[in-house]
């Protein structure tokens, strides 16, 4: 049968904050927490990524002013850098656990109650993370630039000869579109993760989830879409 | 043999204020040493594996489900009454006590039923406590239902879910006890024997159902709550693996049986669609509150209900029962439908069936009200029978719901073997002769949380418990009798599958001794059952091997046990010349057809004991006295 | 009607297993998912094979003893309705229906359809109850519960323990059962004194078996024969966070979910080795 293990069987008490990391329900307060801040950068990057739409000195100096205010902005990065650090790291451990929970698999499932976004957080989220590098390289970094040449501090020129590009405005689309995915289970998925729910709340939430993946996604996309158009040159 | 039921003298109130006093007490540090045996995870076996548990025994409780929360008072629909008398309608212990004596039909013992009566109410507070989601009032309070024609609401209820809800609530005390390591469950395991040690109940053996291992387990003392075996009828509204095994071994082992032709029917079950059908399901009883029942007046009439006009209907029981109509007690609603289906104005494919239609109440109160009413029951049948219960009547018939008798049992619940305590549905103690509706549940508990907590003390406080090895020849003797029977079940390899007779059986018992009953058919039954039983032992067929896990073993193994009970039901309603509740005997009757007691003769308990395999077995009768309740006719006219 | 069923076939634990087809002729549209593959087992029992081993009880939707994946959905097509109760009308003549037992690494495969689902209990062992034991309780109206608070605890309390949401979870993960008591005895006054220590300890032995994590998918109230709101999960969640950082002394025990199972060795084989 099954046996009990006394809590002075496990050791010396542990640490709360371990203990709450390691339990699934922990680490999903984490990546809730982690999410919502990362989704704050990005409603705060998109604002300032449409003032595209207003000529190259309005971003650009939008550019040199996020450079300007230095420690802030690093402070800014390090907590950013710290979300996604915690944010893929439970991913990861989840994801494995998960995959562990169910090892032979069944020859036919279907899906009666779910989003396919719901089911493609394990997707999404790494393919996600993997334009967020590839961003970085290409606009922060400047190492990658292709058909055209990295100017530092010309934001302006930077984003409208990188869109220029098809299949780099391309990768963007579908990239957005994923994170889109990814909000509109994640957003909503957030308060049940913190403990926020209620028969009455959870179909608004939903409906508030899908229609800022929407706006977001719409908001994003219009920077390589103009740009590919040419109404942005 | 005399039978002593140890009823406290004096007066019934103070009867088991009494007998507590003169229990003798387990000394707490003594508790730890003793160990006990549970067999049975129901309402009965549940609350007492739990609060013994919490007294600090060392309890194993066995059930054969995966898990105790499984057992089959999961089912209980309706509600547990209990005299709290929170609707201030004239209810009292000594009211439920009446009832519950009259309801029984003066087969039962006044003094068990007091002292259910006045622990009704500590189980509701007990219930409450553990978190049982009792329904409740917009101020807060519990609210009651009248229940089973009851002229008081004394019924307390969750939803159509009471039983789970109970049993979920005495479930979650006996796991809190496995985690506090004073109950160790194990399930998946079923009782094969009892083992009787210098007179007393020593432990069982035990076949662990997925590896098909036999175990000895041994203790102080054994507690059955196996549940009732209303099962020998094949269909039935119990859970499909409810057996009488367990109750049966300790019977062969010494342990008298006592009434067990008192079994009871239950009118309002959606019936029998085809062969194949192999349970049959419980519409609550609440539905005759407000349904009214009919069959077509003209023989074979196949049309479709509603275009059989009012004139050509017959509503018999508010025909023939005026002032209790559609709300007469369970036997005499079964009876009545029984009697129109015999005569040929059964309704449905089968034609074993009538009408409970809603059409009336509809009108009358609209379909939101009987909605919010029954809602999960019409949509309960409806996904069973795909018809729509507002728009087209129910069909119902009635089904076998409840066993009263059981193992005889005295006030401490105590078999005639010392060290045996049978609780539940398992015992035969408190219904008599029909069992009133949401008691069942409320005796359960009673027995498991408030009653078997003092005896099981005073018995062992009272006795030595030498220490018992496996290597006893009792012990070994009882292994290898089971061992013996399984083998032989699995060496047969006949032609007939283990539910072709299980259901041939079921048949024959429901005929014969069924909702009614001759000398005559009893008497063929007899002789039909023991040749049936000698094919099954040479014809059945129980693929697969014995140890690893066996549903057809193990069904063979319950189902030759209903061969022998089923004979043993027959000659127990044979002998009884009356009728009595659920047993109706067609020779005694009053001239309008009601059930006719003969109490000068028969106001006895039948108790009979196992007299070995070709001897017919020993009735013992236990006098009963009516101190409190006098005996009358039930009328329902 | 006829019916193709095609079911998996595994004959112990350590035995690998495999879909076998078989055809049912005279499938009554009456009879229920159950009886039908009762009629299956008594035709394999006339020909010598061994019947499909399924677990059953009640047959009445209240046990939670059944339950298997009709191609691919727990407890099959029909919304709110166990396999004991769901009739073969909702099949169509000559439909081919594949029937899969529950895949979970916490449930361990036993037979056929039947696995083991111990880790439920478990579960409830680490503190799905109110510890009050027989003797204890005040009268039942001393403590006054509104009637839309009872509703509530009732509408979690109806789990059945079925495992049907562990079943369908893409993560395995058995958050709706764990919520489901939590919230039943949460919302009501007389869980309350335990509410923090019951969060913890539950928790604990739900991640100490080896479920999935929720990641809010929502499958799970989708099969559930009782239909129990994803918003229990949040209860859990949000009762979890709250004792995670209100409570500090004492670790809650768990049971550790190592079961003789697991190592596929064989449980007891001298017969009186247990007692
Ligand atoms: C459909 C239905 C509805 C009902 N509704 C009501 C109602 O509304 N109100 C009411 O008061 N009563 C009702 N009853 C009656 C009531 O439910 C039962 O009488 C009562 O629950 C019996 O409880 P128990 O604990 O004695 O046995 P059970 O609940 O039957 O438990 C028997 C236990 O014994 C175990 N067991 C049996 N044999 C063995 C063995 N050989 N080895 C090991 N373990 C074994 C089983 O695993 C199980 O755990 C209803 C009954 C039915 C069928
Ligand atoms: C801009 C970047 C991102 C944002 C705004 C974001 C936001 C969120 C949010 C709000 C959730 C819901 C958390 C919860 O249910 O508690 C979530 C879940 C998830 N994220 Fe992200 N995320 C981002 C990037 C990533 C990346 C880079 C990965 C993977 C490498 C990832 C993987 C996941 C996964 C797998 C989940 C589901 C896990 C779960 O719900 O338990 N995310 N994300
Ligand atoms: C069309 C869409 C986008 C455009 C035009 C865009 C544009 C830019 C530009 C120009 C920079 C460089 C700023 C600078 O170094 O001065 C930048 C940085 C960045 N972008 Fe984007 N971006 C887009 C979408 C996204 C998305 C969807 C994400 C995240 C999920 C993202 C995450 C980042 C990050 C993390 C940085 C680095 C910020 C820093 O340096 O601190 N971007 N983006
Ligand atoms: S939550 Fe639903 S699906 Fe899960 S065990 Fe309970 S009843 Fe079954
Ligand atoms: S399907 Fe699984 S992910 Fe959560 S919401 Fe249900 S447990
Ligand atoms: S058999 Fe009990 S729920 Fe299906």
């Amino acid at each position: 049968m099954s046996t009990t293990v006394s809590a002075a069987a496990l050791g010396p008490q542990r640490n709360r904050v371990v203990t709450f990391w390691q339990s699934t329900n922990g680490k999903k307060v984490v990546m809730a927490i982690t999410g919502a801040m990362m989704f704050l950068f990005v409603v705060g990057h998109l604002l300032g990524n449409l003032q595209v739409f207003e000529g190259p000195e309005k971003i650009n100096a939008y550019g040199h002013f996020l450079h300007s205010i230095g420690e802030l902005l690093w402070i800014v990065r390090l907590t950013l850098i710290l979300a996604i650090v915690l944010h893929i790291t439970a991913t990861i451990q989840l994801a494995l656990r998960n995959k562990r929970a169910r090892p032979i698999g069944y020859s036919r499932k279907q899906a009666i109650n779910s989003s396919y976004a719901s089911r493609t957080m394990y997707w999404s989220g790494p393919i996600v993370l993997a334009f967020i590098i590839f961003h970085l390289l290409q606009f922060t970094a400047g190492y990658i630039h292709p058909e055209s040449r990295f100017i530092e501090g010309d934001v302006y020129h930077n984003l409208v000869s990188g869109f220029q590009v098809w299949w780099v405005s391309a990768w963007y689309i579908f990239a957005i579109t994923l994170l889109g995915f990814h909000l509109r289970h994640g957003l909503w998925s957030m308060f049940q993760s913190v403990g926020f729910a209620h028969t009455r709340h959870t179909p608004t939430l939903k409906s508030a989830a899908l229609l800022i993946a929407v706006v977001i996604v719409l908001g994003y996309i219009s920077i390589p879409i103009s740009i590919l158009l040419g109404i942005v040159k | 043999m005399t039978l002593d039921a140890k009823i406290p003298s004096g007066p019934i109130e103070q009867a088991w204020d009494k007998a507590r006093f003169d229990m003798k007490l387990v000394n707490p540090a003594n508790k730890r040493k003793h160990s006990l045996i549970v067999v049975g995870s129901g309402l009965a076996g549940a609350s007492a594996a739990a609060s013994l548990g919490e007294l600090g025994y060392q309890v194993k409780c066995f059930c054969f489900q995966d898990s105790p929360r499984r057992a089959h008072s999961i089912a209980a629909q309706g509600g547990i009454n209990a005299a709290k008398n929170y609707p201030n309608d004239g209810e009292s212990i000594y009211r439920l006590f009446y009832d519950t004596v009259k309801g029984g039909d003066f087969r039962a013992r006044e003094g068990n039923i007091y002292r259910l009566a006045q622990i009704s109410v500590d189980i509701i507070d007990q219930c409450v406590a553990q978190g049982v989601p009792f329904a409740r009032e917009y101020g807060g309070a519990l609210t009651n239902r009248s229940f089973g024609g009851a002229q008081v609401s004394r019924t307390f209820y969750a939803r159509g879910q009471t039983g789970q809800q109970l049993l979920l609530g005495a479930y979650q005390a006996l796991e809190r006890q496995v985690h506090a390591g004073t109950v160790t469950m194990v399930p998946r395991t079923e009782m094969l024997d009892l083992i009787v040690i210098d007179g007393k109940a020593r432990g069982i053996v035990t076949r662990n159902l997925v590896t098909g291992t036999l175990a000895v387990h041994l203790a102080d003392a054994v507690i059955l709550a196996s549940g009732g075996y209303g099962n020998v009828y094949y269909l039935s509204t119990n859970a499909k693996g409810s057996n009488v095994t367990a109750t049966w071994r300790a019977y062969k082992r010494g342990a008298l049986f006592a009434n067990p032709c008192f079994t009871q029917i239950h009118p309002t079950c959606i019936p029998v669609s085809g062969d194949y059908q192999s349970k049959l399901t419980l519409m609550s009883e609440s539905l005759r509150n407000d349904g009214r029942i009919w069959v077509p007046l003209k023989k074979g009439d196949q049309r479709p209900p509603n275009e059989i006009p009012e004139s050509e209907r017959d509503y018999y029981l508010e025909r023939r029962y005026p002032s209790f109509g559609n709300l007469v007690p369970r036997d005499v609603a079964s009876r009545n439908a029984k009697a129109v289906c015999d005569e040929g104005r059964g309704v449905g494919k089968t034609g074993l069936g009538v009408y409970l239609d809603f059409s009336d109440a509809i009108n009358r109160l609209g379909e939101k009200t009987i909605r919010e009413r029954y809602g999960n029951l019409f949509d309960m049948y409806q996904r069973i029978t795909d018809e729509n219960p507002y728009k087209v009547p129910m069909r119902i018939y009635p089904a076998i719901h409840y066993t009263m008798g059981g193992l005889w049992v005295d006030y401490h619940l105590q078999s005639t073997i010392p060290g045996l305590f049978v609780l539940g549905e398992a015992n035969f103690s408190d219904h008599g002769a029909n069992r009133l509706g949401a008691s069942a549940l409320m005796q359960g508990l009673s027995d498991g949380y408030f009653v078997i907590p003092y005896t099981i003390g005073n018995y062992l406080a009272t006795n030595k418990f030498p220490k018992v090895d496996k290597s006893h020849t009792e012990v070994q003797s009882a292994v290898s009798a089971v061992k013996q029977k399984t083998d032989k079940l699995l060496s047969i390899k006949g032609k007939r599958t283990v539910d072709s007779f299980h259901r041939e059986l079921g048949k024959l018992v429901w005929d014969y001794c069924g909702m009614a009953r001759t000398a005559e058919g009893l008497e063929l039954a007899i002789g039909k059952i023991r040749s049936l039983r000698e094919e099954f032992w040479q014809n059945v067929t129980v693929p697969g091997s014995g140890d690893d896990l066996n549903q057809s073993l193990e069904k063979a193994g319950r189902v030759a046990d209903f061969f022998e009970l089923a004979e043993l039901m027959c000659i127990d309603a044979r002998e009884r010349n009356e009728s009595c509740g659920g047993h109706f005997r067609e020779e005694y009757q009053t001239p309008e057809g009601e059930a006719q007691r003969d109490d000068d003769n028969y106001s006895y308990v039948a108790a009979w004991g196992y007299n070995g395999p070709d001897r017919p077995p020993q009735l013992t009768k236990e006098p009963l006295e009516f101190h409190y309740v006098h005996p009358s006719q039930r009328s329902y006219k | 009607m006829k019916l193709t069923l095609k079911i998996w076939r595994q004959r112990t634990n350590r035995d690998k297993g495999a879909f076998v087809s078989y055809t049912v002729d005279d499938v009554d549209p009456e009879m229920s998912m159950l009886e039908c593959l009762d009629v299956l087992n008594e035709s394999l029992i006339e020909r010598g094979d061994e019947p499909v081993a399924f677990e059953h009880d009640c047959r009445e939707g209240i046990c939670g003893s059944c339950g298997f994946m009709i191609n691919g959905v727990a407890h099959g097509p029909e919304r709110a309705t166990t396999v004991c109760q769901l009739t073969m009308r909702h099949f169509k003549d000559g439909e081919e229906l594949v029937i899969e037992p529950w895949r979970a690494r916490a449930f361990f495969p036993i037979k056929d359809l039947i696995v083991d689902r111990r880790a439920l209990d478990h579960i409830i062992q680490a503190g799905g109850y109110i510890s009050v034991s027989t003797g204890q309780a005040p009268d039942g109206n001393a403590i006054l519960v509104g009637k839309d608070i009872a509703d509530q605890a009732m509408d979690a309390a109806a789990c059945i323990g079925c495992g049907a949401c562990v079943a369908a979870c893409p993560n395995a993960s058995a958050a709706l059962f764990t919520g489901a008591k939590i919230a039943h005895l949460s919302v009501l006054p007389q869980g309350k004194p335990e509410r923090d220590r019951r969060a913890l300890g539950m928790v604990a032995q739900m991640n100490a078996e080896e479920f999935g994590n929720c990641t809010s998918i929502g499958e799970c109230t989708g099969v559930c024969p009782k239909e129990i709101p994803l918003e229990v999960i949040a209860t859990m969640n949000r009762d979890y966070l709250r004792a995670s950082w209100t409570r500090r002394e004492d670790q809650n025990e768990t049971i550790l979910p190592f079961t003789e199972w697991s190592t596929g060795s064989k449980l007891q084989s001298d017969p009186t080795s247990r007692d």
